[in-house]
């Protein structure tokens, strides 16, 4: 298993331009944001085994912004849960590996998602399970900060915190930007840490998300909340798109947007540092 | 015993049996006849307060970890209130949910038209893979709740809360997907669910003194129909009438229409007529819905006379 993480965010990032660029569209933008999580959870922390995606007492990961299917695809291949070469079937009539999130077709995938604010209620429910399975799993989950506006995450993060689910590490893809416009002008969310807290929940903030030493420390310091009897949310303040500097300037536009084989190749030198 | 009763006594032994078998509900176990089942399992019975969108999610997540969770509110909000949740957390990714909804139809009475869910089996019966089962009585939902549990993926239970007469007797034998033929006849098919089935055999009886003739069916699976059964009784009988409460769109009536696309046979309808409910004791619902039995008899003849 590769170890070097910044090695690993570079190897996810280009195969999500590579697979996207083959599509020709999809949701860019917010899978290169979650990229140092991903290469966090996946490399270093999560209690997993490619070799047993379904293995009893594995930690989970329901990524609740399930158009992040592609970057979290691109983790589990570099991850050896399948063949690298399958990232090209991204999006093809009969692939296993569908924009979004679907447990029942990926390795590796522990829920499907993709209508926004289910998944989270989704992770809750898995946390609750591991409680009473008392297999000492923990349950991560990534919510987009668009998907903050759902009243189901509201209702997930009382509840998680009524019942004590301190093995739940949720985050907050924080990138500020949503299909039509910036997340404070279409319904603000801030202010965020302070919304968490008020729901009885831990809040880790974390300066830069895209660093990924500092997202390793964030995970490392929210494991420690496990046993202290409550949910733990880090918020990652990220940039949507990032690593590819025009699509970081597309801002909103970048969400889902065409995204040509040539322009992944260019992107492929950028990320490398080759351009 | 009240069919709540009965419900929550079998859930109890299914959870004795099978520690894998949880219960959430939000804010209506006393409605729904559980509370009293949170002292024997305080572990695996979970108020979600009322939020049920997230219950069904949680549900499904529970599912995703190798449980069998039940969940439980009155019918509007078991269902048309949390349809996407079920159709994307429990039905689009085949987790093991059991959905009972209580108080289907007009049976809400005094809490009126937003508590009285016409549409559930319709909203219901457009999502993938969501079996719908409409119990007649004790006997049956005594027989169904073992096989409900065995059975792996979604089940929407409509429930009746209140006590019911029994149609089926001691040696009923239950199969979740074959209908059963309560009486056979030769003139006019009679296909029924839940509450008014007792009704369907009292207009069966007096159509009968009147010479006609009726086969009455107990469709207590509104899907998958059992499509077997349906068409042959239709056909031997040559005329049809469908009888629920529900919305006359997308129930029973609309699932036994697509059973008999291809046959050339009248198919009349007794249920709600595309209305929304109302506050008002049953006597006064079924007189407003038209679910009376003389509204029965009185249908089946103009479909006996279209033949």
């Amino acid at each position: 298993m590769k170890t070097d993480l910044k090695a690993i965010c570079q190897d996810i990032r280009c195969d999500v331009a590579e697979s996207i660029g083959h599509l020709g569209v999809g949701h860019i933008g917010g899978c290169l944001s979650v990229v140092e999580l991903l290469a966090v959870l996946y490399f270093r922390e999560m209690r997993i085994d490619p070799a047993q995606p379904n293995m009893p007492g594995r930690d989970r990961f329901v990524c609740s912004k399930g158009h992040a299917g592609p970057a979290v695809y691109a983790a589990l291949a570099e991850r050896g849960y399948f063949d690298r070469s399958l990232l090209l079937t991204l999006n093809q009539g009969g692939t296993n590996l569908p924009s979004h999130c679907d447990c029942n077709r990926t390795p590796g995938v522990d829920m499907t998602t993709g209508s926004l604010g289910q998944g989270f209620s989704c992770a809750v429910g898995a946390a609750l399970g591991a409680k009473l399975a008392k297999d000492g799993a923990i349950v991560y989950t990534l919510i987009g900060d668009g998907e903050t506006q759902e009243g189901q995450i509201w209702e997930a993060a009382m509840f998680a915190a009524a019942k004590k689910l301190d093995n739940l590490i949720g985050f907050t893809d924080y990138n500020k930007l949503q299909i039509d416009g910036t997340v404070e002008e279409v319904n603000g969310i801030a202010p965020l840490a302070e919304k968490w807290a008020a729901f009885g929940w831990n809040v880790i903030d974390v300066e830069d998300g895209n660093d990924v030493e500092q997202v390793l420390a964030a995970v490392q310091h929210a494991k420690l909340g496990v046993g202290g009897g409550k949910p733990t949310m880090v918020l990652l303040n990220t940039v949507k798109g990032c690593g590819i500097h025009w699509v970081e300037e597309l801002r909103s536009g970048n969400h889902n947007t065409n995204f040509t084989a040539e322009q992944a190749a260019a992107a492929v030198r950028e990320i490398r540092g080759e351009a | 015993m009240e069919m709540r009763a009965i419900y929550a006594e079998c859930l109890a032994r299914l959870m004795e049996q099978d520690r894998r078998v949880v219960l959430l509900d939000a804010d209506l176990a006393k409605a729904s006849g559980t509370l009293g089942l949170r002292s024997r399992f305080p572990d695996r019975i979970f108020d979600c307060g009322i939020a049920e969108q997230n219950m069904a999610s949680i549900a499904a997540g529970l599912s995703s970890y190798g449980f069998k969770p039940w969940i439980e509110s009155f019918t509007p909000f078991a269902t048309r209130r949390i349809c996407d949740q079920i159709a994307i957390s429990i039905s689009y990714a085949k987790q093991n949910v059991k959905i009972v909804g209580t108080d289907p139809g007009i049976c809400a009475e005094l809490n009126g038209g937003t508590h009285m869910s016409m549409e559930d089996i319709g909203v219901l019966r457009s999502i993938p893979g969501v079996v719908i089962f409409e119990p007649v009585d004790g006997v049956q939902l005594r027989a169904a709740m073992p096989v409900l549990d065995a059975y792996e993926g979604p089940v929407y239970v409509r429930l009746f809360r209140k006590e019911l007469p029994n149609v089926f007797g001691p040696d009923y034998r239950f199969d979740l997907f074959s209908a059963d033929v309560l009486r056979e006849g030769t003139d006019l098919s009679i296909f029924v669910s839940g509450m008014l089935t007792a009704d369907a055999l009292q207009a069966a009886e007096r159509l009968a003194a009147e010479g006609i003739s009726c086969d009455v069916v107990n469709v207590h699976t509104i899907k998958p129909i059992d499509r077997k059964t349906v068409v042959a009784s239709a056909k031997k009988t040559g005329a049809v009438l469908t009888v629920e409460n529900h919305n006359v769109i997308g129930g029973l009536h609309s699932a036994v229409l697509e059973a008999l696309a291809k046959e050339k046979i009248p198919v009349f309808a007794v249920g709600v007529q595309d209305r929304f409910g109302e506050v008002g004791k049953l006597p006064y619902l079924r007189e407003a819905m038209g679910l009376t039995v003389e509204n029965m008899v009185r249908t089946a003849k103009e479909a006996v006379a279209l033949k």
